[in-house]
């Protein structure tokens, strides 16, 4: 049984949310112009939540899309396949701000096959990165623009994130593995 | 398998059945702290796909199918967008091994593999050194030493795929082996019943034609009784022997009685290349006897769809106007060709790998 320590529980995730929520606000004023897409699983819920707090700010509607990088990750040949979910970006993101959301940063592999498949659909005017937790240990240059957490931990642990959408209580967790 | 945790997570309804005795897949990296790779994505969901082959039907699990066409359901969104292409097999080689004549399959396969982006070599019966007399052992070591990543076979033989699995390194896709197996196109039969009917137990398939040569056949029957439905195989008794039954079919030589209650009608093809002597009088009393045409369709389910594997026979086993009407589903056959075997070949690209995940 791994040791458990609760780093955000539900109000303070959604604290942090309405935060980053304000921040792309006030990095992007022509709001008009920015869509966010949730990177399969953990950051569609979250890029749903935003959404809805943006749309509350800026008084318009926000779109918001999904995108899985099972197809264009680098290390495909080293494990067993993946499991693919939808990609839906119902929009085309061309000239666009593309904020992509996911729950946890680490390596930044995910966020480089993201980068990669949204290339896919179109051109984007920039893109932007918002995770709720940043955990470190980079192995690529990537850095998040919205964090809602910075959480530094070994690599031995494990952080998991749950979200009422996956129907558990909203939550964010260090899990050390005990010796 | 965790095919619980795959039904809660899947955005696309995904009818899972409780799998027949499923092989232990809690291979060395399951509950060894190891799994606790995994930056963004949460705990990896053990996919129920290990194998480095796809050598036939008969011995998958319903949950190795179901994850097959799950996975094709992205790969053809992907066929679907301005850039069909994603990098998945980058840099890796397929050599698609075509020792008996075929058109169809080849083109899918090759699509395919482009779209995954793959570099590919083709192999064909009429250019192949095999007409030299070359041994296909010595064909296979060829392409070994060409260090193909993957060889996708069609071959007369039964069991030549099996074969080049125990001798190559290679991931081995069966594009057709004789009349034993003609795996993707199972996947893919299986895969429109399912997009078109929502689901696949409990229908009724009838499966008219040809059946004793077939591949198609046997694949189609494994597949999709695996999965809950039943499947009916009709034609000609020379052509529709009794024992398919001990396969699980049932068999009838009353192709009224075959239709009737069909949710599918899937037409196969009359081989005159594999029948070694006649097996029935002529091609005018098949039609007659066991043709598709207007008359049998009004007595079939309204919704009752039509599929074949292709090519198809014009005015010998389905009527010219019923293969261009509406319930005719045989061009999406082809179209849905191209998502099942991208999805294969990105599954058996994983059960290549050492069956434990590192960051």
């Amino acid at each position: 049984m791994p040791e458990r320590t609760v780093i955000l529980n539900a109000p303070a995730i959604q604290r942090a949310l309405t935060r980053i929520a304000h921040e792309i606000a006030e990095r992007n004023e022509a709001g008009n112009e920015v869509v966010l897409v949730g990177i399969q699983r953990g950051g569609v819920a979250l890029a749903q939540r935003l959404g809805h707090l943006l749309s509350g700010i800026w008084g318009h509607s926000v779109q918001v899309g999904k995108l899985d990088v099972s197809m264009h990750r680098d290390d495909l040949d080293q494990r067993v396949a993946p499991e693919v979910q939808p990609t839906v970006i119902p929009f085309d993101v061309t000239d666009k701000t593309v904020v992509l959301v996911d729950d946890v940063l680490y390596s930044g592999r995910t966020t480089r096959a993201a980068m990669d498949a949204l290339n896919d659909f179109g051109r984007p005017k920039r893109v932007q990165l918002a995770v709720l937790v940043d955990r470190g240990h980079r192995e690529l240059p990537v850095k998040a623009d919205f964090v809602g957490k910075n959480l530094p931990t070994a690599q031995s642990e494990t952080v998991r994130v749950h979200l009422a959408e996956t129907g558990e209580a909203d939550e964010v967790v260090l899990e050390k593995e005990l010796p | 398998m965790k095919s619980s945790s795959r039904k809660n997570s899947h955005e696309w309804e995904a009818e899972r059945l409780e799998p027949p005795p499923v092989p232990d897949l809690s291979g060395p990296w399951r509950g060894t702290g190891r799994f606790s790779f995994s930056p963004p994505t949460p705990p990896l969901p053990a996919m129920s796909w290990n194998r480095k082959h796809l050598l036939d039907i008969e011995s998958l699990t319903a949950d190795e199918i179901l994850t097959v066409l799950d996975t094709a359901r992205a790969f053809k969104a992907v066929g679907e967008r301005a850039i069909k292409k994603v990098p998945a097999l980058r840099g890796k080689t397929v050599v698609n091994l075509f020792i008996e004549p075929s058109t169809r399959t080849r083109i899918s396969f090759q699509l395919s593999e482009q779209r995954l982006s793959a570099d590919i070599i083709n192999f064909t019966a009429e250019a192949s050194s095999l007409k030299k007399g070359e041994t296909l052992k010595d064909t296979a070591r060829n392409l070994e030493a060409l260090n193909a990543d993957f060889i996708v076979i069609r071959h007369s033989a039964s069991g030549a795929p099996h074969f080049l699995a125990r001798v190559l390194n290679a991931s081995i896709i069966n594009a057709g082996d004789g009349a034993h197996e003609h795996p993707t196109q199972a996947l893919l039969d299986t895969f429109t019943i399912r997009e078109k009917k929502g689901r696949i137990a409990g229908l009724n398939i009838t499966i008219l034609g040809d059946v004793l040569y077939s591949r198609v056949a046997r694949s189609d029957l494994w597949a999709l009784t695996k999965l809950g439905a039943k499947v009916t195989f009709c034609g000609p008794s020379t052509l529709v022997p009794r024992e398919f039954e001990q396969m699980g079919a049932r068999v009838t030589h009353d192709v009224e009685e075959a239709i009737r209650d069909a949710d599918i009608i899937n037409l196969l093809r009359i081989q005159h290349e594999r029948q070694r002597k006649t097996m029935f009088p002529s091609l005018g009393e098949y039609t007659s006897l066991f043709g598709l045409n207007k008359d049998r369709l009004a007595r079939t389910k309204p919704d009752a769809l039509i599929m074949h594997p292709g090519p198809i026979n014009r005015g010998v086993e389905i009527d010219s106007e019923i293969a261009d009407c509406p319930r005719s589903v045989i061009l999406e056959q082809v179209t849905n060709g191209l998502a099942v075997r991208m999805a294969v070949l990105f599954l058996v690209n994983g059960g290549k790998g050492p069956q434990e995940i590192s960051a």
